[in-house]
Order: C-alpha cells, then sequence, then structure tokens
C-alpha cells in the first residue's frame, strides 16, 4: 500500500491560537508555538515533522481557514 | 401623453399609480384608513399586469424591512400605513436612510397620539420631516391635497427617492385617502430591469461585491457620512421645494397650510376676499424641504401668518422658523379627527391676527 | 524512510488537499478565537464556490456578532436591521426569484427579536435558506441571556443561572419551525469536529440544491460555542457544548424531504 503523506501551511499572523485543530489532528503533528505573531497569538504549526497524513481534518475545523494543506502518495 | 380619466378614491389612485409608474413591489400591513391600497393592489393582480410583487406582511415592521429589501437590490418598492402604523416603521426608514436607499413610503395620517382615532388628522407632521426614528437623517415629504396629487406625487416620489437615494413619504391623511375625485391617470410605464451599481443583484465576475449597510464603527468615517446626508438634504433644499400660493401678491394676511386643510384654507380665502379682507394662501407641496426661503420673503409684504393644520400645532413651528420674528405667526387647528370649517378659519384668523 | 521526502516540494498546486475558499475575503474574521461563526461562514462560501453561484447570491446577515458578515464573504450582501433578516430576504427572493438567498442569524435575532419575521418567512415557505447560529448566549453585547440559554445557564443576565420560572424557558425555534407547511429542509448540526463540518456542509449543499428548485424554507441551525460569553477556552467550549447543549438541542435532520 502506497504510503500517504502530508504537510500544512499556516498563515501564522491569522492564527488566533484557539487549539481547535489541534485536539483534531488524529496523528497529534499540530501544536501551539512558543513563539507569538504579531497579535500576541501563540499560531499553530506542524510540530512533528512526519506525521502528517494529509487529511485537512485541521483546516476543516479552523474558524479562521489559516491552513493550507497538501497531500501526496509516495 | 393620454391620459386615462377615472373616478376613484385616494387611496385607490395610490395604489393604481404605482402599477402605472412601474413599480416593482409594494408591501403593506392592514390599518384604517389606508387598507384600501392593499385591498386595490390584491384586486388588480399586479403581479399579471407587470411582475409587479403585492405582499401582506405580518407587521409593519416587516413591511418597512421588506422594502428595505427590495430597495437593496435596486427596485422600485413601497409600503402604505397609517400613522401608528408609520410610528412602526420608523426602525426601518432610519436603516433605509442609513443605507441610502431608495423608497416610497404613504401616511394616511390619522388623529393619535396612541391607537387615537380612526378619523383624519395631520398630527404626524413632525415624525414625518425631523426624521422620525433614530439618527440624523431626512425623509423627503410630499402633501398631496387631491386624489390628483395622490396619483401624481407616486411617480414623483420614486422619481425622487432614486435621485437622491432616500426615502421619500407622501404624508396624506384620511380625508384624502377616503375621498373620491376625478384623477387623471399616467399610461403603464414598463418596470426597470437595469442592475444599477449600489445595489445588491449577485456580484459579478471580476468586480467588486455590493454591501447593504448602515453600520460604520470607524467614527471619523461615520462623520464623513453624516455630513454627505446633509449635503443631500441642503441639494433638495435647493432644488425641490414646491408650493402652490393663492393670491399671496396683494395679500395683507398669509394662511400656510398644506393638504386637506390647504384646501379648506382656499375656501377661506374666497369667503374672506369676500368681506373684502386681503387674505392670501401658501399651500405647501414639500414639508421638507420647507419653504423657508418664500415664506420669508412673504413675512416682507404680509402684517401676519396663521399656520392651519389639523394638528395641536406642528408645522407652525417651522413657519416661525422661517420668519424668525418679522411678523406674528399664530396657529389654529382642530384636532381629534375634528375636521376645520373655512368660516372657523377666518374667525380665528379675525381673533389672533387682524383684531390682535 | 524520509530520506527521498521533501516536505517543502509537497508544497505545491498540485498536491493541494484543502485551501480556504476563494469565495472568502482576506480579510480577518472579526471573531474570538475559537468562535463556530468562522467555521460556518467558510462552510457556506465552499458550498456558494462549488456550486458556482457566486454571481447568484445575495445574502443578509442580521445584527449580532455576525453583523459584519459582509467583510468576510466576497459576495453581494446586505445587513438587515436586528431580527428583521427574513422580511429582508422575503423581498430579496421575491424580487429577484433567480438568485441564491440566504440569511445568517444568531439566536437573539433570530429566536428573540426577529421570532414573528422568521416564523412568518418559514411559515409562507419563503425560497430562502435561514442558517440559525445558535450558542446560547448574546456574544456582541458581552454575554447576556439568550432566549436559547439553558436552564440553570450563567450569563451576564442570568448570574445565578437561568430560573425558568422566573426567566422562562429556552426556545427551540427548530422544532417550531419544522412544524410550519412551509418549511422543506430542516435540521440541527454544529461546526466543532471535521465530522460535524462533514455533515454541516452536506446540509448546506442540500438546501442550495433545494432552494434551486424553490421547495420552500431551509432552515439549518448550527449549534455552536461562545468561547467569551461563556468564559472559557475554546476547547473547554466545545467539550461544554457537546456535554449540556447538545442534549437538548439534539442534533441531527428533523424535517427531511419525502424522497
Amino acid at each position: 500500500m502506497a504510503k500517504i503523506r502530508g504537510t500544512i501551511v499556516v498563515d501564522i499572523e491569522r492564527c488566533k491560537g484557539c487549539e481547535v485543530c489541534v485536539v483534531n489532528c488524529p496523528t497529534k503533528t499540530i501544536a501551539l508555538a512558543k513563539e507569538v505573531n504579531s497579535k500576541g497569538y501563540h499560531y499553530a504549526y506542524e510540530a512533528v515533522d512526519d506525521t502528517c497524513i494529509g487529511c485537512a481534518n485541521c483546516a476543516m475545523v479552523c474558524p479562521d481557514g489559516v491552513i493550507t494543506v497538501y497531500k501526496k502518495r509516495l | 401623453m393620454k391620459r386615462e380619466l377615472r373616478l376613484m378614491k385616494g387611496n385607490e389612485a395610490i395604489a393604481e399609480a404605482a402599477i402605472r409608474a412601474g413599480c416593482d413591489g409594494y408591501f403593506g400591513y392592514p390599518i384604517t384608513p389606508q387598507s384600501e391600497i392593499l385591498e386595490y393592489l390584491m384586486e388588480e393582480k399586479p403581479h399579471e399586469r407587470t411582475g409587479m410583487v403585492v405582499l401582506q406582511a405580518e407587521s409593519e415592521v416587516a413591511a418597512i424591512n421588506m422594502v428595505y429589501g427590495g430597495a437593496g437590490c435596486g427596485k422600485k418598492v413601497m409600503t402604505s400605513s397609517s400613522s401608528p402604523g408609520i410610528s412602526l416603521k420608523q426602525e426601518g426608514l432610519s436603516y433605509i436612510a442609513g443605507a441610502e436607499l431608495p423608497c416610497l413610503v404613504v401616511n394616511i395620517v390619522r388623529g393619535g397620539p396612541g391607537l387615537g382615532t380612526i378619523q383624519p388628522a395631520q398630527s404626524d407632521y413632525f415624525q414625518a420631516v425631523k426624521g422620525g426614528g433614530h439618527g440624523d437623517y431626512k425623509l423627503l415629504v410630499l402633501a398631496p391635497a387631491s386624489v390628483q396629487e395622490m396619483a401624481d406625487f407616486v411617480e414623483l416620489g420614486f422619481e425622487l427617492a432614486f435621485k437622491y437615494r432616500n426615502p421619500v413619504m407622501i404624508l396624506s391623511d384620511g380625508i384624502i385617502g377616503q375621498m373620491m375625485e376625478k384623477v387623471y391617470l399616467n399610461p403603464q410605464k414598463e418596470r426597470s430591469s437595469e442592475n444599477l451599481e449600489w445595489a445588491t443583484t449577485g456580484k459579478p465576475a471580476g468586480s467588486e461585491r455590493t454591501i447593504i449597510t448602515s453600520l460604520e464603527l470607524d467614527s471619523a468615517k461615520q462623520e464623513v457620512f453624516n455630513q454627505k446626508l446633509i449635503d443631500k438634504y441642503r441639494e433638495m433644499e435647493r432644488s425641490e421645494v414646491r408650493v402652490e400660493e393663492f393670491q399671496t401678491e396683494d395679500a395683507d394676511y398669509l394662511l400656510v397650510s398644506y393638504g386637506s386643510s390647504a384646501r379648506i384654507c382656499q375656501r377661506a380665502v374666497d369667503l374672506a376676499r369676500a368681506e373684502g379682507l386681503k387674505v392670501g394662501l401658501i399651500r405647501l407641496i414639500t414639508l421638507f424641504p420647507f419653504p423657508k426661503k418664500r415664506l420669508e420673503e412673504l413675512a416682507g409684504s404680509v402684517k401676519g401668518m396663521m399656520a392651519v393644520e389639523m394638528s395641536a400645532g406642528q408645522m407652525v413651528e417651522d413657519v416661525m422658523l422661517s420668519v424668525c420674528g418679522k411678523v406674528p405667526v399664530v396657529h389654529f387647528g382642530r384636532m381629534g379627527g375634528i375636521i376645520p370649517t373655512p368660516e372657523e378659519v377666518i374667525e380665528n384668523l379675525k381673533t389672533k391676527i387682524i383684531g390682535g | 524512510m524520509s530520506e527521498s521526502f521533501d516536505k517543502k516540494s509537497m508544497i505545491d498546486e498540485a498536491n493541494l488537499a484543502y485551501k480556504k475558499s476563494e469565495v472568502m475575503t482576506e480579510n480577518v474574521l472579526s471573531y474570538c478565537p475559537g468562535c463556530g461563526h468562522g467555521t460556518a461562514h467558510r462552510l457556506i462560501a465552499e458550498v456558494i464556490e462549488e456550486g458556482d453561484l457566486q454571481d447568484k447570491t445575495i445574502g443578509v446577515c442580521p445584527v449580532g456578532c455576525s453583523v459584519l458578515m459582509y467583510n468576510s464573504l466576497d459576495i453581494d450582501m446586505q445587513q438587515a436591521a436586528h431580527g428583521r433578516a427574513p422580511a429582508v430576504a422575503t423581498a430579496v427572493k421575491r424580487l429577484m426569484p433567480e438568485k441564491f438567498v440566504f440569511t445568517y442569524q444568531g439566536d437573539g435575532d433570530l429566536a428573540a427579536i426577529g421570532t414573528a419575521e422568521t416564523l412568518h418567512a418559514c411559515n409562507r415557505g419563503e425560497n430562502f435558506l435561514i442558517v440559525f447560529i445558535n450558542n446560547a448566549i448574546y456574544g456582541m453585547t458581552g454575554g447576556q441571556m439568550a432566549p436559547t440559554t439553558l436552564p440553570g445557564m450563567r450569563s451576564s443576565t442570568s448570574p445565578h443561572g437561568r430560573d425558568t420560572i422566573l426567566m422562562g424557558n429556552p426556545l427551540k425555534m427548530t422544532e417550531l419551525v419544522a412544524k410550519l407547511p412551509g418549511t422543506y429542509f430542516v435540521t440541527r448540526q454544529s461546526v466543532h469536529t471535521p465530522a460535524a463540518v462533514r455533515k454541516t456542509k452536506k446540509a448546506l449543499r442540500k438546501a442550495v440544491e433545494y432552494q434551486q428548485q424553490s421547495k420552500g424554507t431551509c432552515f439549518i441551525e448550527i449549534v455552536s460555542n461562545c468561547p467569551s460569553g461563556w468564559k472559557m477556552t475554546a476547547l473547554q467550549s466545545n467539550e461544554w457544548m457537546e456535554e449540556n447543549m447538545f442534549p437538548f438541542y439534539p442534533l441531527g435532520d428533523i424535517k427531511v424531504p419525502e424522497e
């Protein structure tokens, strides 16, 4: 079976750090950054390098639409 | 232009004129003494005649907000009601003025306050000309004095509403609404199919979206907008004042009146002249804009003015403001649905001004 | 295992799995972190985009937190007076029958001040979609009791919890409108998990389809959260919603067309 790999791009400046994506990530790939964006929010980022499966659950529940998801069959 | 001659009630004339003016939508709610407008429209099936939408709303509040929605699409839309119902529409009117939308609102005034009486009155003058709802805004107010003008002012009202993108009110009363007179009706106008650039008609690909709103959270921008409205009202004052004068050229005393009271005053002028009294009449056709300048001019040639209106004295305040104390201004009015007679008008003129 | 895998190279249109809808503008949403309004907006935008309806849509937004919805969606919109969106939309749809028309209203707007407009539009079977966001509180004005506030629930105007004897009962508008002959499709959904989002989107797609067939009023309630008004974090609010809101406002279809 081909392995599916994914990655996300977070629009850091628009992220409000609500964490809804974090708990909805099935592979526990996403976390909130220690750093903050210019508004002062700890933004979401892909914390684990190779676990994203590109399922887009995070983007689907993101209230601010800041996550873009890419996915590839290797 | 061939006009059709009919004998009609004022309310019916408004309804028929609306269909013929190419009105796109009417949204109303029953209330005496204006229900014939909605009844006539339902009877006439304008959806078959012109495609005009007519809907009996669940309340006056809903009706005026339907007008907001239709006007926001750039359509020629109107509503009508009588005093208590017009009070309910004030929120909607404020939003319509704030969103700069054109529409026509007819008030067939009855006596108040509260539920008051179903008999005619002119006691909604302040509400009509001073804004009515919250915030700094004005309606352009037309005051018909005949069934003919009820019909004519529908088309004029729409024209002015679209010219200024501002709500226009026809401020009539139960006398004109209910009385029958001959009326010449304009031929049918086609409904417009034009998509206006400020209206919500669906955002075309590659162009900016349209937003209809009266909300502005930035105070500086809101003030600029308020100034824009003021400029619009000043322009109305320059260009849209309409009056009709009767024997004002040599008048010593001037009656100032509008609507059905003005017709009574017209008779009073004839009676007074027969007695040798030089009385004239200025009939206001636009109540906002108010004919300040003309009244100021007339204050230079008459000895006094009497405002005649079926109210406790509302228009009289604007007459006083216009003449700035140059000549005495008094008020005569009946209330509660009582209609003054021409004789009463002369008697009051004599006791309040001539003899005084 | 990942030596041959370059993550950066994946970031390419060809590998795109999810991107915010083009029907959303670039404006930052005016909602608090974690608020379901944003997700609901995005789903509406996605359905408009997928249905190629951008030039055919006229939306009506309410007074409340979503008063500025027109800043987020790249479509023609009208902002209605508090509670009056269904009256506004009635005229819009009747005068522009070829358009897709929807209202977007909160619980205060739809279930308190606008109850009459909502019920009568639904009863007439006006051909537009009503999206009803129920978070059981007045968010915009600072967390006051809403018509849908749960019994016992605290708000700034029910600081000791909603006492139904003193303050009345919560109103289940969705069950109410489902009883009216004019409604065609009535459902209650949420947007706090991926599965819920998928269901809500499916409901929106259906509603759009029914609108295009002029079947009557479609009504989609979205039970949502209000982290600020409920005085919780976003995650706590979603948990609280599952535990407290869903038992009272159960999710699922309430009125579905007979196929």
